[in-house]
Formats: C-alpha cells, structure tokens, sequence
C-alpha cells in the first residue's frame, strides 16, 4: 500500500512538475523575426502628428515618416531628408534639394512639390510653423529635388522650426495627404521613414505594429538625437499599452517587453534592483512643471500679486511631492530649460528666494482682500495632482482663501478656456507641464506669450514689451545677439509679466531590458539604432 | 412560452431608448471636450474651435442626438473621434477577450463554488464547512487587483509559469489561449467563487431540513443522490439567480482585471473612452451592455421555468 502511495505521488509530482511544459506554458521557441517590445508612455488613438500635438503621435510621426531637417542631441540643426541646402546672401531665399533614395511607403519618390505641401500644411498649424509663415513670402517646388522657401524679411528660425524636434513637427507627407484640411486627420498613413505602419493589426488601446521599411535609405552619418542614420535592426517594433504602473514594471522584468518609456517613479527602486534591467535618463531637458495664474482676473492680474507666487513657491518643496528622488530632478528656475543655450540667470533670485514675508507684503501691496482663489487639481494626473496640493498650502501659508476644485484632466482642459471671473465659473491657477524639448526657446515655449485674449495661451498674459522681445529673438540670427535678447525677456517675465511660475525640472528615466543597444539620447523616443545582444 | 419571450424581447427596446437618450445626455452635459484632448495641451482656442467645428461638437444638442439616432438605426454605432475607426469595430476588436474572461470566470466559479457550497452545507458546523467559508470571506473581502498582483508575483515572476500580461486569442492556438487567460480568470473568479459558494451553502441548509429530504434519508438514498438529485435541483433557483446577478456584476469586475492583466477587452475601451470623451465609443458600448444586461436577465428567469416546473409563464 505505502509503496502504492509512494509511486503514485512521485508520479504526480513529477507530472506536475512537467504540467507547464505539457501545457505549453514554458519558453517558446525563438522566432525567426526579430521583434523590439516597448511600453510606450500612452496609447496611439489617432495617426496624423499635425492634427494633434499628443505626444504619442508625434513619437508614432518619427515612426512612419522623415523630416527635411532634424536636432541631435545637442539640439544642433542637421539635414535629414535634405541633401544640400543653401541661403542666399541677403538672407531671404532658402533653396532645398532632397537626397537621393527617398521614396513613400507606396513605392511613388518622394519629391519637392510633396514637402510644400506639408510645410503649408504644418505651416497652418504649429506655432514655429505659423511665425515662419508670417515671414514667408512664397514657397514653391522647383523641379523634382528642388524647393525654394522666399521670406518677407530676414527671420533668424527658418531651420529650428523646420527641424524641430518636438509636436508639431514638420513630417512629410504625400502631396495628396499634405492638402488635407490641418483640423481633420489625413486619410492614411503613408510615410517615407524608417518604419512601415501595420494598420490591420493596430488595436487602440492595446497594441500597434510596426515593420522595418527595407526602402529606407538611412543617412551615413551616426545617429544623433532625430539626426543622423535612421538605421533598423528589428523586422518588427511592436509598441504594446500597458496603462498599470505594477503591470508594465513586471512585464519588463518578466522579459516579455523590452522597453519601458515611462516607469512610474515609485517604481524605479524596484527596477534599480533587478539585475536584468537597466534605467537611464535619455531625455536631459527633462520636463519643467508650470504653475498658471490667470492673467485676466484679480489677484493674478495685478503683478504684484503674481511675483508674491514666485517668492512663496519653494521648487524643492514640489519636487519632491512629484518626483521624490533627487536623482530624477532639479531645482532650476530659468524659463527656457537649464542645460540650454537659452538658459538664463537673469531675473531668479524672486523665485529662488523662498519668502513667505516678501509674498503677503506684496500681496497687500497688490491689493488682495482675502478674495476665494480658484485653484483647479486635476485628480487622475499624479504630477499634477500634488503640485496642486503643495501650491494649496503654499497660498494658504501667504494669507489666500483658497478653494481646491478637484476634477480630471478633461474637464480641467475644458474649464480652463472660460475667460469669466472665478465667481461665474472661471479659475484663477491651474498646473501643468512642458517637455524641455517645447520650451526652450521664446517662440516654442507658448507659455511666455504674452499675446492677450487673442494670442496668448489659457490664463491670457498680455504684455506688448514681452511680444517686442519674442519678435526680436525670431528675427535675429547670431547667437551672441539672441541671448542678449533672452536675458532682456527673462528679465522682464520674472520682473513683470510672470506668466507661469515653473515649480521645477524633473527627469523621467527609461527601463530597458539588459542586451538591448544603441537607445538613443534625446527629447523624444526613437526605435532605430537599437540592437539587441543574441540570447 | 414564445410569447412571453417574445414580450420581454420587445420590452428590451424601450429600455434601450431610455439607456440611450441618458447616456447620451449624461455624456454631452458632463464638462469636458474632445477637441481640446485631440488639439493637445499647447492648442491654441482657435484651432481647438475649428476642431469642435469639425466633428459637429457646436451643433445643437438635439442635432447631434437625431444624428446619432438616425445613424443607429441604420445599424451604424459611428464612429471613434480620436481614432477614425469604426466604434463597431473597436467594439469586436475587444469582444473577444472580454467574453472569453467573463465566460471563463462564470465556468470557474461555478465549477469551484457549487461543489463547495454543498460541501459546506452538507457538513454544516464541522471544521470542512468554516474552512470553506473562511475562504469564502476572504474572497469577498480582498480586492481583485491584490490577488491579481499576488498571483503575477508568484506565478508569473517567481515560477515562471504564464505570462505576465496580455491576451492571446483562441485563434492562435488553444494552449496560448488559455495560458494568458488563467491567471485573470481566477483573480477575477475568486470573489464570485465566495458569493456563489455562500448562497449555495445557504439555500442547501435550508433544503437540507425540508421533510421531503428526510423522507428521502429514510429511503436509505446514499448522499450523492441525495445531495446532487433532491437538495441541489431544489436549491439551484436562487443559486442561478445570484449567478446572473454575477454574470452581470462581472461587467463591472472585468474593467480592474483587464488593467491589471492588460488585456485589451471591453472595460478598458470604455474606461479610454470616458477619460477622453470619445462619446461614440461610450456610448456603443453601453447600449452593448444594458442589452447585454436585458438579455442575461432573460435567461435567468426562463431557465426558472426547466428548474422549477412550478413556475410558468
């Protein structure tokens, strides 16, 4: 009996043991294809790059289609789908001609008459792209290879806003798609980048699909940033949504992704210790976080009242409620992103004061009675919900009646366009954030626009001296001159204007399995250059 | 019979107009604006108003609702505002995973619960029947994403066993299948397994006093007849009931699982949807549903009829 027993549980041990193997639940075998798994930041919903400025489908733009130009990670200006490229000497005609090799996805060649088109279409759009149309008297296609771009004037941003790295960026696309209405979406994705889109096997929400363009033709110098060669080394990249924090972090270390773009930053202690991961910042302009008055309705309309925000915002202080490790960020008070040629000094000692006192005397001295501020939380983004918090006692600290409306992004987004008095519906500061990458220089960062009701972004600053510097920056070509001007235009925001006050500089790291090489340094994610180590 | 199925299928059309014409008005008075999600952060108001102009956002309300109505009579559900895709097409896009979860979890639990329930019942008051229900406690009480995490940590990570996340449909072979669905079909199980097995236990104990089952004792009835053919067959009416009441709730269940899990079914089409008022999606999917819903209501009540020749309608 016992040595019944003793057969029969030996034998169900070791059937059970071989259970996942029979069941298949074991490591497959290897494909043949190779294929790079990435968790990307948020889900694809829509396809067209100048119809939206979501991020996600800017990064799905560099996916699919190429640009004339393109910043490395220096944030230099090089040609991508440019050949050679000339400005004659009175500084007014640019001529363009594309390099050999170029073809769209559907096989036609890509030619000079296709890139007007997507200029004007961009043109229409992006905010860098309607300044340059401002100044651009034509735009024609010369031959084949050949375009010309004639300005009005001298204006010193023709190539940064034609290689601008982020949304809207300036893509390509075939005549036929360039004409599209810019507010409606472009009816297929035909591009002539390094990848081809596989729209039967895209699933919002879930999974898109991608297969290397063995067309392409990728530039022989290295990659840089968006510049450089765009060469491919998987047949697929299959960028898989994974939206719970926990889930995306097990599947990395699962090996079932590869790549994490976004890792929750709760989440990095637990990566950093898991010996087949790696973690790495790629992007160093980071992000930098905007507190937003409202420039329409007391207090925030007095000045005064807006530099009493910048002495009673401590940056530590929401730095560490949104990110926590001092790794991850970086107290820097510049309004064109530390670490940048624009990059100033001018004007910060306000915000890097930290003081309550100098805050409620300047707060009476712009005539604050204890008037209800309005302070919109958006509830379902973790960043900015705390930033709220903080700034809640932050106000609360210096003497403000404050009323926190909690809500989610979508509603905030909506609510924030009502110009009416807080009373009637309307708002006095809402938070937000900008990728470096959009805020580094006066014309890209829309926060600093001082355009009024009719230019400006929400919460509408209006300062025609700060509009007199933007202009002068756009017009001006050297270097040297250009950051005379920043400094002048940093003076006056921290001086007077203060259209935002930015409650710091943080750094998103990137998780990668180990054995994948060549992830590249830079604002936005790119998927060519990288290998992975066999086995 | 015919008739009266007949009756509750015509019934189900007004309950359908009333679900329509709320959800719609629900969703369009609700603040906030795709446009303004689609145009991004850095928009500007003009280019988010041509965007509005575009979709037909500033028509007036019962424009957009006749539209709509007009649309969905002619069998056309419409069509996604972010993505362009057909909304009956991200809706069978997601069918698939969300059936299959909510199938396997009913078997699951109905497989897991029933035999448990009757055990429990049958040894009412020993140590067999306060295991089970100190079982069934726990699996009411601990959320679905705890023991979701619980089981990727031990399954998963540390054994090795099935995947992480995803889903693999039926049509790439059955064992791919159902390696990614196992893990999401107990972790979503369990808490129907506790609230089937708690009633099953409830109606048997009370069945299990009747006069007719000491009858049948007396008879010398061994206890697998006695149990399956007397007690359970009296006591499956309020046992089915609860199950639907399940099938229904696992609606609701599936939207957790399928974070946790990432499988890209129903729930998390819906919840994308909300955050981004991608109103043509919402509201397809809750028409899909409440009819869904109407449909499972029916029949529960007419599998009374097969369990309880008493009841007729």
């Amino acid at each position: 009996m016992s040595c019944f027993w003793t057969t029969t549980r030996r034998t169900a041990l070791a059937a059970l043991a071989a259970a996942p193997m029979a069941l298949g639940l074991g490591t497959g075998p290897a494909s043949a294809e190779s294929v790079l798994r990435i968790v990307p930041h948020a889900d694809l919903k829509n396809l067209d790059p100048i119809w939206t400025t979501a991020y996600i489908t800017r990064n799905h733009g560099y996916m699919v289609y190429d640009t004339l130009f393109a910043q490395d990670d220096k944030l230099n200006i090089h040609p991508q789908m440019v050949g050679e490229h000339s400005v004659s000497d009175d500084g007014l005609v640019y001529t363009f001609t594309l390099r050999d090799g170029l073809k769209w996805h559907d096989g036609d060649p890509v030619k000079a008459e296709d890139c007007v088109a997507s200029i004007k279409r961009w043109g229409q759009k992006d905010g860098m792209g309607q300044k340059l149309m401002d100044f651009t008297k034509e735009l024609n296609a010369v031959d084949d290879k050949t375009f010309t771009l004639t300005l009005n004037e001298p204006y010193g941003l023709v190539l940064d806003s034609i290689g601008k790295i982020s949304s809207n960026t300036p893509f390509m696309m075939k005549k036929e798609h360039a004409e599209t209405d810019p507010n409606q979406q472009v009816p297929e994705v035909v591009g002539s980048g390094p990848f081809r889109f596989v729209k039967e096997e895209w699933v919002p929400g879930a999974k898109v699909v991608y297969v290397k363009n063995e067309d392409y033709v990728p530039r022989s110098e290295p990659a840089s940033g968006a510049a450089g060669g765009k060469v491919v080394n998987f047949d697929r990249v299959e960028w898989i949504y994974i939206p719970d924090p926990a889930t995306a972090m097990n599947a990395l270390i699962n090996g079932e992704v590869d790549l994490w773009e976004t890792p929750a930053v709760d989440m990095v202690p637990l990566l950093e210790q898991d010996e087949n991961v790696e973690l790495a910042v790629i992007d160093p302009l980071g992000t930098q976080g905007w507190l937003r008055p409202n420039h329409l309705h007391p207090p925030f309309d007095n000045p005064k009242a807006r530099q009493a925000l910048l002495y009673a915002v401590n940056q530590a202080v929401y730095l560490q409620a949104i990110v926590g490790d001092p790794k991850l960020y970086k107290e820097c008070a510049a309004y064109f992103i530390c670490g940048t040629p624009n990059e100033s000094d001018v004007g910060v000692e306000a915000l890097q004061s930290h003081d309550p006192e100098m805050a409620k005397q300047l707060l009476a001295e712009a005539g604050y009675k204890g008037e209800k501020i309005i302070l919109m939380q958006s509830t379902d983004i973790p960043v900015l919900n705390n930033a709220a918090l903080v700034t809640a006692q932050v106000l609360r600290d210096i003497g403000m009646d404050v009323e926190v409306q909690a809500m989610d992004w979508s509603t905030l987004t909506s609510r924030r366009a009502e110009k009416k008095s807080p009373a009637d519906g309307g708002w006095n500061i809402f938070h937000t954030y900008a990728t470096g990458a959009d805020a580094t220089s006066p014309i890209a960062n829309i926060g600093v626009s001082g355009g009024g009701v009719e230019r400006a972004w929400f919460g509408w600053p209006t300062d025609a001296e700060t509009e007199e510097l933007r202009d002068m920056f756009a017009r001006e070509a050297d270097p040297m001159k250009k950051k005379a001007i920043i400094d002048k235009l940093q003076g006056r925001l921290f001086g007077h204007l203060v259209p935002y006050v930015n409650y710091g500089q943080w750094f998103q790291p990137v998780a990668w399995r180990k054995g994948l090489k060549g992830v590249l340094v830079s604002p936005v994610p790119f998927f060519w250059n990288i290998s992975k180590d066999a086995g | 019979m015919y008739a009266y199925i007949a009756r509750r299928l015509l019934a189900t059309l007004p309950v359908m107009a009333v679900v329509g014409i709320a959800v719609f008005l629900l969703l369009h008075l609700t603040p906030g604006d795709p446009a303004v999600v689609i145009a991004g952060d850095y928009a500007r108001p003009e280019d988010i108003e041509k965007i509005r102009e575009n979709l037909g956002l500033n028509e007036p309300l019962h424009i957009q609702f006749f539209s709509w109505v007009g649309a969905l009579l002619s069998g056309d559900l419409g069509t996604s505002i972010f993505s362009n895709l057909p909304v009956a097409k991200l809706i069978g896009q997601r069918l698939e995973p969300t059936l299959a979860l909510a199938i396997a979890t009913i078997i699951f639990a109905i497989l897991v619960a029933v035999p448990m329930g009757v055990i429990a019942a049958w040894r009412a008051g020993t140590m067999t029947d306060r295991v089970i229900m100190v079982f069934a406690v726990l699996g009411f009480s601990v959320p679905v994403f705890v023991i979701g995490y619980a089981m990727m940590w031990l399954f998963s990570i540390t054994l090795g066993w099935f995947p992480v996340q995803g889903y693999k449909p039926i049509g790439e072979g059955f064992w791919p299948f159902l390696r990614s669905i196992t893990l999401p079909t107990v972790a979503l199980g369990i808490i129907y397994v506790a609230l089937i097995a708690r009633i099953t236990r409830a109606s048997m104990l009370e069945v299990l006093t009747e006069d007719y089952m000491r009858t049948a004792r007396a008879k010398g009835l061994d206890n697998n007849a006695l149990l399956i053919r007397h007690a359970l067959r009296n006591a499956s009416v309020p046992i089915v009931t609860i199950i639907g009441i399940g099938i229904a709730l696992l609606i609701g269940g599936v939207v957790v699982t399928e974070s946790v899990f990432n499988i890209p079914g129903l729930g998390r089409l819906t919840i994308d949807a909300v955050l981004r008022r991608d109103y043509p999606i919402i509201q397809g999917v809750i028409l899909i549903f409440s009819g869904a819903y109407v449909i499972v209501n029916l029949i529960i009540d007419l599998s009374y009829t097969i369990l309880d020749p008493r009841i007729r309608y």
